[in-house]
This record gives C-alpha cells, sequence and structure tokens, in this order.
C-alpha cells in the first residue's frame, strides 16, 4: 500500500462570526478578515507537520490548492511541493492535485513540476485536477470550457515531458509556438499522475482511459464502490484490469491517545463542509458549463434552494457511520479502517489528519501515531488482501506503456 | 398576449446548426434580438411589434431552441450569424431592435454592414465597458437572483415568468448562462473595440434605458450615444433591464414611432 498524510491547511483563525453573518466562506468572504501573521504561524507549522511525516515513514504527503476561501490555505500547491523536494528526504509529494484549467501556460506548469521533480530526486506525483467550481472563478477562467483546458493542458504537459524540443503546439485553448524547457523530469517516461474526483462521471472514465489510478475523495463506501464499477468497465474497453494499484481512497481519520480526544478533534471535520460556517453559493461552486451535462438539473436545483445538495453531504453522524469519517485511538481505528479496505480494495490510502481548529499539537501527536502505530499495521491488513500500490506493482505510468493489454481491444 | 397574431416558426441552417426562428406580421422588416437569459417563445412586447411590422424573432445560437455551435467563440460571431441568416432570407435592409445582450448583437451587426440597417434601437444594450460602473456579474447570482436583479417591480417579474419561474426554464437559463460564458467570459459582457466601430453606423439610432436598470450600468447607454453618429437617448422611469417585459407597452410604443418616423 502507499499510506499518505494530508491536510487542507485550514486558514480556521478568522472571526468565525464574520462568516457565519456573511453566510458563506468561499469565493467572496472578504480577504479583509484574513491575518497574516497568523498566516505565517500556520504555514510554519504545517512544514514541521510535514517534516514528523517524513520521520515517522509515512510514504507520501499529499498537497492540494484551493483559493479565496480559509478552509485551505494553500494558494498554491506547487510552493510547497517545492519546500518539501529539499527539506524531506522519502516521502513522495504527491499533488492532488494542480487544477490544469487553471494554467494560462502549462508548458511553465511542466517545467516546474520538472523542477520539483528534479530537487526531490524523483519523488514527484503529479496529480492533475480540473478545480472546483469557484476556483475558476477566482482565476478569472472560464468554467464553460474546462474539461477541455483540463484535456488539452494534460497533452500539452505530457507532451512537453515526453517529446524531444523543440515543438510546436496547436490547440483549441493553447497555442505554443515553441515548446523546448530545459526542465525535464527526472523521472521516465515521466512522473506518475493521480486524478482525484468527487462526483463526475466523466474525470472517472478518462482517469480509466489514461490508466491513472483514481483518488476517491472522501466518499461513502457505497458511493466508492460505484466508482470502481464505473472504472472497471472502461479499464476493460482499453484492454486491461483495474485493480487495488488504480484506486486510491482520501478518509478524513483523526487519531489521538484517547477516544474523547479522537472524538472531539474528528468533529471539526465538519467544518468546512458549511455545518459551522457555510462554504459556498451553489451557483459558485457549480458555474454554468462546469458540471456534466447529465447533472445540470440536479445542479440547478440545488442553486434555486429546490433539493439538497447533490454532492450528498451529510451529518457527521452519518458520516461515521458510512465510514467517510474516522476518529479513535490507534487500536480502535484499525477494525474501522479494515472495514473500508475490504469493501473498497485500494492500494493509495490517504489520511486526511486535521481540519478546522485542531491544534498544532494534536495534529504532530495524530501523524506521529499514524506512523509509528497505524500504518505499520496498516501495511500488513494490505499485503494480507493483496492491495500492492502502483510502485509495488510497478504499473505502467499511462496506458500506452502498457505491456499487457488484450489483444481483443488492441486490436 | 394579442390571439390575432399568427406567429410562423422555422428551422433556419445557419453555419452548420439550426436556428430556430418566428416571424409574424407585415411591413417594413424589424429583427428583434433577444436578452442573454434566451427568450419566451412570445411576449407582449413581440406581439406589439408584429402588429406593425414583418417582425423577426431568432433565436441566438446557443440560447433557447437554436442549436449550440461548439466553434462559436464571439459575440462577434454570433452577430454573423444574423447576418447570415437575413441574407438567406432575402432581407437586404432592416431596423434592429436589440434587447440587453442582443443589444451589442445588434450594434456589432450594425458596425459590419452599414448600409444594411435602417433604424437601429438598443435597450439596456451590453457591449460597451462603462467608465464608472460594471455589468451585473451573473456568475455570482443564481438564476432567480440575477433575472430578478433586471425587474424594478416584482409584480412585472411575476407576470413574465411566474412568481416562481418553473425548473425547465430554469434550466434553459442555465443553458443561456453556459453559452454567455461561452462567447463573452472575458471581458465580461463588453467589447473592447466596438467603441472604436460606432463611428461607422449610418442608421439614426435610438438608446433606450431603464431608469432602475441593476444589471447594465446607464453609462453604458451615454457611450452608445456619444460614439453612435445619429444617435438619441430615451430613458423609462421605474423601469429595470428587461424594459420589454417590463413595460411591454411602453417600448412598443417608443419603437414603432421611432421605426416609423
Amino acid at each position: 500500500m502507499h499510506l499518505m498524510y494530508f491536510t487542507e491547511q485550514p486558514m480556521s483563525t478568522y472571526p468565525a462570526q464574520e462568516g457565519l453573518d456573511f453566510g458563506a466562506t468561499a469565493l467572496m468572504f472578504s480577504n479583509k478578515h484574513f491575518d497574516p501573521v497568523s498566516g505565517s504561524r500556520l504555514y510554519n507549522e504545517y512544514i514541521e507537520e510535514y517534516k514528523l511525516a517524513d520521520k515517522v515513514g509515512i510514504d507520501g504527503i499529499m498537497l492540494n490548492e484551493h483559493h479565496n476561501a480559509p478552509f485551505c490555505m494553500q494558494a498554491k500547491a506547487n510552493v510547497f511541493a517545492s519546500i518539501l523536494a529539499a527539506i524531506t528526504e522519502n516521502v513522495k509529494i504527491v499533488m492532488l492535485g494542480n487544477p490544469l484549467p487553471l494554467a494560462e501556460n502549462p508548458v511553465r506548469l511542466a517545467e516546474e513540476l520538472a523542477m520539483i521533480d528534479m530537487i526531490s530526486k524523483g519523488r514527484l506525483v503529479s496529480g492533475f485536477v480540473r478545480g472546483g467550481g469557484q476556483e475558476q472563478l477566482a482565476n478569472g477562467v472560464n468554467p464553460a470550457f474546462n474539461r477541455e483546458r483540463f484535456e488539452e493542458a494534460h497533452e500539452l504537459i505530457t507532451q512537453t515531458w515526453t517529446r524531444e524540443g523543440p515543438f510546436r503546439f496547436e490547440g483549441t485553448h493553447y497555442q505554443h509556438r515553441v515548446v523546448n524547457p530545459w526542465a525535464l523530469p527526472m523521472q521516465k517516461p515521466y512522473p506518475r499522475v493521480w486524478v482525484p474526483g468527487v462526483i463526475s462521471k466523466e474525470t472517472i472514465i478518462w482517469a480509466a482511459q489514461q490508466r491513472y489510478p483514481y483518488i476517491a475523495l472522501n466518499t461513502s463506501i457505497e458511493s466508492t464502490q460505484n466508482i470502481w464499477k464505473i472504472y472497471d468497465e472502461e479499464a476493460e474497453k482499453c484492454g486491461y484490469t483495474a485493480g487495488p494499484e488504480n484506486r486510491g481512497y482520501l478518509q478524513q481519520m483523526h487519531v489521538a491517545e484517547t477516544e474523547e480526544k479522537a472524538l472531539e478533534n474528528a468533529r471539526q471535520f465538519r467544518w468546512m463542509q458549511g455545518e459551522f460556517t457555510g462554504l459556498a453559493h451553489p451557483s459558485w461552486a457549480s458555474p454554468a458549463g462546469y458540471s456534466s451535462p447529465s447533472n445540470r438539473r440536479a445542479f440547478v436545483e440545488f442553486s434555486i434552494g429546490r433539493r439538497e445538495n447533490p454532492r450528498g453531504l451529510t451529518t457527521f453522524e452519518d458520516q461515521v457511520e458510512q465510514g467517510r469519517i474516522i476518529c479513535g485511538t490507534p487500536k480502535s481505528v484499525l477494525p474501522k479502517i479494515r472495514r473500508v479496505l475490504e469493501e473498497t480494495r485500494p492500494s493509495i490510502y490517504a489520511v486526511w489528519g486535521n481540519d478546522g481548529t485542531v491544534s498544532h499539537e494534536d495534529s504532530m501527536s495524530c501523524i506521529r501515531l499514524l506512523g509509528e502505530e497505524v500504518f505499520p499495521a496498516v501495511r500488513e491488513i494490505g499485503k494480507e488482501l493483496g492491495l500492492n500500490s502502483p510502485f509495488e506493482a510497478n504499473a505502467p505510468v499511462h496506458l500506452k506503456y502498457s505491456t499487457d493489454l488484450k489483444t481483443s481491444a488492441a486490436e | 398576449m394579442s390571439t390575432d397574431i399568427n406567429w410562423k416558426t422555422s428551422e433556419e441552417p445557419v453555419a452548420g446548426c439550426k436556428m430556430h426562428l418566428m416571424r409574424a406580421g407585415n411591413g417594413a422588416p424589424v429583427l428583434v434580438l433577444h436578452h442573454d437569459i434566451g427568450t419566451l417563445d412570445r411576449t407582449p412586447f413581440y406581439d406589439a411589434l408584429a402588429g406593425k411590422f414583418d417582425t423577426l424573432v431568432p433565436h441566438h445560437p446557443g440560447y433557447s431552441r437554436s442549436e449550440r455551435p461548439d466553434w462559436m467563440r464571439s459575440v462577434r460571431d454570433v452577430a454573423v450569424a444574423h447576418r447570415w441568416l437575413l441574407s438567406q432570407l432575402g432581407i437586404e435592409k432592416i431596423s434592429l431592435v436589440g434587447l440587453g445582450f442582443g443589444g451589442w448583437i445588434a450594434a456589432e451587426m450594425a458596425t459590419m454592414a452599414p448600409s444594411s440597417v435602417d433604424k437601429l434601437v438598443l435597450v439596456g444594450a451590453m457591449g460597451v465597458k462603462s467608465p464608472d460602473e460594471f455589468i451585473l456579474d451573473q456568475a455570482l447570482w443564481n438564476h432567480l437572483e440575477y433575472t430578478r436583479s433586471g425587474f424594478h417591480d416584482m409584480a412585472a417579474y411575476a407576470k413574465a415568468f411566474g412568481e416562481e419561474p418553473s425548473t425547465d426554464l430554469v434550466v434553459e437559463w442555465e443553458i443561456a448562462r453556459e453559452m454567455n460564458f461561452r462567447i463573452a467570459w472575458k471581458p465580461y459582457m463588453y467589447s473592447q473595440t466596438l467603441p472604436h466601430l460606432l463611428g461607422a453606423v449610418r442608421a439614426p439610432a435610438l438608446v433606450v434605458w431603464g431608469d432602475d436598470d441593476k444589471i447594465v450600468p446607464r453609462s453604458a447607454g451615454d457611450i452608445y450615444v456619444k460614439n453612435l453618429p445619429n444617435a438619441q437617448l430615451q430613458m423609462v422611469p421605474a423601469c429595470g433591464h428587461y424594459v420589454d417585459l417590463e413595460k411591454p407597452d411602453e417600448l412598443a410604443r417608443l419603437v414603432t414611432d421611432f421605426i416609423a418616423g
């Protein structure tokens, strides 16, 4: 298994009542409430936490980015990836990921990622995402071309990494007359690409077509199983059989020395989901053209208050029941983790360890317990269940590097 | 709504897709260009014009009942599609009535082929950048909030769309919004070059603005009046952005007098 640590890097030191009064804490919640002094402290605490994760033997650190919102302080995941490349020794730096449609110049992104791969001595996993709806608005990027830009930027970046330069690229959204960067990734053919997601069927199918592992972000066991069904069917059409090496899962889990402490801190996982602060106006989260047409009517109804969120957020108790949130002592969390692993069989397992106002001290304690007690036991469960990671399985980086495709599909 | 107006509908092949056209009435031809939320099939304003003129209401490509051309990238493309439609129908000279977003399209059409426009009417027209205020960003508001902001009087809103517009209608607004983003995302709902080209227009122009337009600032109207060679401004009191829906009789009278005059 590949076992990772993740934090959204919450910025919880703003006046919470202001967020409640405004009714949303994404996109339009004024940055007059942003305090750079506590921002500086928090960034440096997160760096300490990542260093500890490396030290206690966690396999990977998962990074992401969001904009205009206190729920995530990372505005550019590549900044933290660059820092980790230099100050950590062993962890994989797992970007989940760079929001490709936000890039006006994907070649520059390819250069940055190549630099990170070289500086980290080949420890980069370069995940790509579409970026949330409000990220498009926060960056002035057209939501109606989000998926087209995602796919085209991916094509340009992978060409930049693998094709001898100089070459010319004339796409629909990107035109580059000279592509020839003097920075190329150390890993060949290129760093592994993993694709995280929540709901869009198109993204699951696209990931399966590339043979990129898909990382289900904190979905219920039932939803996760549905995702694998879609992925597996597409994989068969492409000529391979998907397995645990194609599957990842992001788990909200807080581990503490006592059950009481774990439960108290786990409640903070509701912090960014709207229970305490509200999150985003539905029209911001799903601007026109951003979601797939098959979900259009549902999102329209949601945006005008005629139905519940199609993303299906529920109560804390429901999420604990569904296995989306796990909390407890190193001993008590294991059967709960086993249940998720048995029922969804991922080989990539990321633990989202804290959120909201969980203290630095408790976050450090959680990371230590994960690395020293929980993950060694989870690795044994993974071996027992045959959950080999893409690294252990030596899975191809992309479908086109496969050597095992079934001939009927290749014809 | 007048029942003696006999609207004929047709699907016109333009630029590789089907454009939905509604046409009724006799007399001088008038092309009505609808808002950024698409259009209802019939409105009292359309009926009033059809009582006086050969009135054509095509649905823009990508809006309401017209197909979306995936390749379309600008409002100028929409203007060319409408010019294509007119050529195909054999109409050489016509008056243009542009409503809101449709006003931008009308202005583009008038700059492209000045001698083909009889009279130009722009109502709360988008398309130019106001010096002091912004065109309301629909991306930040849901469809009910956005359309309501276009009315001065909510009773007029309810009369046009119902107290609670049907979900089918709101889905249509969502599809229209997606098309707005595809062709007018950046800069949002205006052209940086149009003001410099308005001097080409030869037709007399009437610029109409609701005095409570919360979607397109009044000062955008001043830019049109200043840059069009022969334009006059007419304010409509106690009226929002959707003048055709809020004050249909008053707008029909203004337009009729101006085109016939």
